[in-house]
């Protein structure tokens, strides 16, 4: 019989530290789309530590999910720790580089938007702009909603970072 | 050919250094890559390889042939490599070893590797690899084999340096066997084994990884809980499964179960963990389960829950589990608790120690005075009056559930009498299909380790290979391979196997002319519509085929002569490989069966007329 799913999907913030071995990030990667789970996005790069690599991920889901993401996370071999950073207070950042169309009148409206926003123009034409931007996810959204109506050529989006506030540290 | 072998492990080094060659440099020994492989299987005591040639893994077997200690079985299909090391593995409680080749090599070999990750069986798969310099360029017999194998294993090695071997051989072999088992592959690249190159070979003695650390016992302020619930409870019921058998903790769960008086249930892959024929046990749960299992399960107000998974051909749906039930859910593996069911108390601990500290914490409370911390005796005696009232009722164990005045030989008596004729201390494998659940159902096993087949992928063709390996475990015991005239045939090609090793195998084909267990759902889900599980007479002559393969034939269609029959069967299984072909009942079901979709655990059809 069909049931009716109701969605109390809520957005997690996994960030943990894999050994920076080959095969790390696609057992990671394999263990989502086995199991089902949502990758929203997904980053990774070496820390300071070459050993180790930082991967953060944001995943819709709901409680029951979210603690079985975490314990098969943990039961990967190359994860060494994790944290979901949804459950404590948290930075978050993600960069944008978007290109957009900037002649005539828009050009100067881009420009004052982009100052509004604190992005900056990091490459120019005569008839382009290429902005970067760091902000949460919301403020990425509301930066590409603001120049939607100019022509938005290229979007590229890191993914997002985090990091926990306080003392608490998610390393070795 | 095995005998005349020295096996014992220590004796690896003096067959090294009498082939020239080994260089020593200063005290370390300068090995090839293949050396290193053949002398770290050595160094892990391994006792047999399972495996079959080919290109990429030549250097590995000239070394083995060169001077290994460990025999190596050569069996006629990777598949098969996996299924005998598998059963090795489950039988002795040790790491079954598998060498293949690279492409068809490896991924033949994918079937008994998920065969053996959904049944958490510790295993080492070496896989040769083409060369280095060709990965990526799609070359002969190349295929991906990290990433094919990748959601079927706990971990796995593309092993980049000769110099690595030891190191991950060892972490290999540690990986497989600790925490929650399972496979563990390592492929090597052809370059990497060469005899030109050599390096320092220095096996470690231990691992230990910064990224792995299974639990060695369980929170002793969670089994205090868990203790207060099990005193207090009226109606409890212990659900144990195969965790408990990986986890050599049959006799903790024995003692534990005695001093409460609880009556105990077991999943398929837990059979054996408590004695089959003791007076607690109510048989195995789930979707073949007994009625009394169901039925005590359903109305419990108290589960422990033991290296068992909740799995879905257990629970029946998951929304109308136990209603009632508390549940406590002991296992090494933190992902298992709460999975699927949702546990009130989870343990995160191997089977045995938390077993045995809790029994240690009940003897502990039962030592104060006061009769609060005891367990309510009376409660428990009421409890095991209804259970007594359900075997009475439709139980397997008090009366034939199937009609034995038949003049057709039933499945289920085939499995009695070999239960009887074998004083119940056979080694029984099985494959998948109806044959497995009679077998399971009426094979009562009293020991752990005693019944090997493949219960979480349910793979036809397990039963022949993983007796092959279980006959080389144990050598003077009767192995016996319940199967089935479709399973059967998976892997068949192993009866030449079983010849070149001298394993006598007791093979017991519960021929019932069908794919039996499909056809079981065609009768009763598809008005007995027999898509594809008909073979139209085109089965082998199985006397004729097990002889050409040296072995020897006996067909039983006559109900009178089948005990006498069986008989020489057993009795000529101590020296041959027998295949006793028996030609049951087609039209028998496996009953109980758990109604589906949307029942509870104790909604059953009984027979093919009664539901509970
Ligand atoms: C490799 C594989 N393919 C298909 C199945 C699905 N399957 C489960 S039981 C069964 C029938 C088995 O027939 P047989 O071995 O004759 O046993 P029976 O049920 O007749 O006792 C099939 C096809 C399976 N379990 N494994
Ligand atoms: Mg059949």
């Amino acid at each position: 019989m069909p049931t009716v799913d109701v969605d109390i999907s809520t957005r997690r913030i996994i960030s943990l530290l894999m050994e920076n071995s080959p095969g790390a990030l696609s057992r990671v990667v394999g263990l989502f789309s086995q199991r089902g789970y949502n990758i929203e996005t997904l980053t990774v790069a070496p820390t300071d530590d070459v050993t180790l690599s930082r991967l953060t991920l944001i995943t819709l889901c709901d409680d029951q999910t979210i603690e079985q993401i975490t314990k098969q996370l943990n039961k990967l071999v190359d994860v060494v720790k994790l944290v979901d950073l949804t459950e404590g207070e948290h930075i978050e950042r993600e960069l944008m580089l978007i290109k957009v169309r900037a002649s005539g009148e828009a050009r100067e409206e881009i420009k004052r938007t982009a100052d509004i926003f604190r992005a900056q123009i990091v490459d120019v034409t005569s008839s382009l702009y290429t902005i970067q931007l760091i902000g949460t996810q919301q403020k990425i959204d509301a930066f590409i909603e603001a120049v939607k109506g100019s022509n938005v050529i290229e979007v590229v989006r890191s993914g997002v970072s985090g990091i926990a506030r306080g003392e608490k540290v998610l390393a070795l | 050919m095995l005998k005349d072998q020295d096996k014992s492990p220590s004796s690896g080094a003096e067959h090294a250094k009498s082939t020239n060659l080994t260089e020593v440099n200063g005290d370390v020994e300068m090995l090839s890559g293949g050396d290193m492989v053949a002398r770290a299987l050595e160094e892990e005591g391994v006792e047999f390889i399972f495996g079959y040639p080919g290109g990429a893994v030549l250097h590995i077997y000239d070394a083995l042939h060169r001077h290994s200690s460990v025999p190596h079985i050569l069996v006629r299909h990777e598949q098969a490599a996996t299924h005998a090391a598998d059963g090795y593995a489950r039988s002795t409680g040790k790491t079954g070893v598998v060498l293949v080749t690279s492409g068809p090599g490896a991924t033949n070999a994918i079937t008994g590797i998920a065969t053996a990750y959904m049944d958490s069986i510790p295993m080492v798969v070496i896989s040769g690899q083409v060369q280095s310099h060709l990965i990526g360029e799609d070359a002969f017999q190349e295929t991906d084999m990290i990433g094919i194998s990748r959601p079927i294993v706990k971990h796995s090695f593309l092993v980049k340096r000769t110099e690595d071997i030891p190191r991950i051989i060892k972490t290999a072999f540690y990986l497989a066997a600790s925490g929650r088992p399972g496979p563990v592959v390592v492929d090597i690249p052809k370059d990497i084994t060469a005899p030109a190159y050599k390096a320092p070979f220095d096996y470690p003695a231990e691992v230990s990884l910064r990224s792995y650390a299974p639990a060695e016992k369980g929170h002793s302020g969670q089994i205090r809980k868990a203790v207060e619930l099990l005193l207090r409870a009226k109606k409890p019921m212990i659900y144990a499964g195969g965790g408990v058998i990986q986890g050599n903790a049959s006799a903790a769960l024995t003692d534990l179960v005695r001093h409460l008086n609880f009556p105990i249930t077991n999943t398929l892959m837990g059979l054996g963990a408590y004695p089959g024929s003791d007076r607690q046990f109510v048989g195995m749960l789930g979707m073949h389960g007994t009625y009394e299992a169901n039925n005590a399960m359903h109305e419990s107000d108290v589960i422990l829950a033991v290296g068992a998974r909740f799995d879905d051909r257990v629970t029946n749906t998951i929304s109308k589990f136990c209603p009632q039930a508390t549940i406590i859910h002991i296992d090494v593996d933190p992902a298992s608790i709460s999975k699927t069911v949702i546990s009130h108390l989870p343990i995160v601990g191997p089977a045995r120690p938390v077993l045995e500290e809790m029994l240690s914490q009940i003897k502990d409370i039962e030592a104060q005075p006061g009769i609060a911390n005891r367990v309510d005796a009376d409660a428990i005696a009421k409890w095991w009056a209804t259970i007594d009232g359900w075997r009475q009722k439709h139980g397997l164990y008090t009366q034939n559930r199937f009609d034995d005045s038949s003049e057709n030989i039933k499945p289920q008596e085939v499995v009695q009498l070999l239960h009887e004729l074998t004083d119940g201390k056979a080694f029984v494998t099985s494959d998948v299909g109806q044959h497995q659940m009679f077998a399971a159902q009426y094979y009562l096993f009293d020991q752990p380790r005693q019944w090997i087949n493949s219960g979480g992928l349910g793979t036809m063709g397990f039963g022949l290979p993983a007796a092959m390996g279980v006959k080389l475990a144990h050598p003077d015991a009767i192995v016996a391979c319940v199967t089935g005239e479709g399973s059967i045939q998976m892997c068949i090609q192993e009866l030449s196997t079983c010849k070149q090793y001298n394993l006598p195998v007791l093979i017991v084909n519960l021929n019932n002319g069908y794919l039996g267990m499909v056809k079981q759902w065609q009768d009763m889900q598809y008005e007995s519509r027999y898509s594809q599980s008909v073979y139209q007479d085109s089965l082998p002559d199985f006397i004729k085929l097990a002889e050409a393969y040296g072995h020897v034939g006996i067909k039983i269609t006559d109900k009178k002569q089948l005990r006498e029959q069986m008989q020489t069967a057993i009795d000529t299984s101590r020296e041959q490989v027998v295949f006793v072909d028996v030609y049951v009942d087609p039209h028998e079901h496996v009953y109980p069966m758990q109604i589906a979709p949307d029942g509870a655990m104790n909604d059953m059809y009984l027979s093919k007329t009664e539901r509970s």
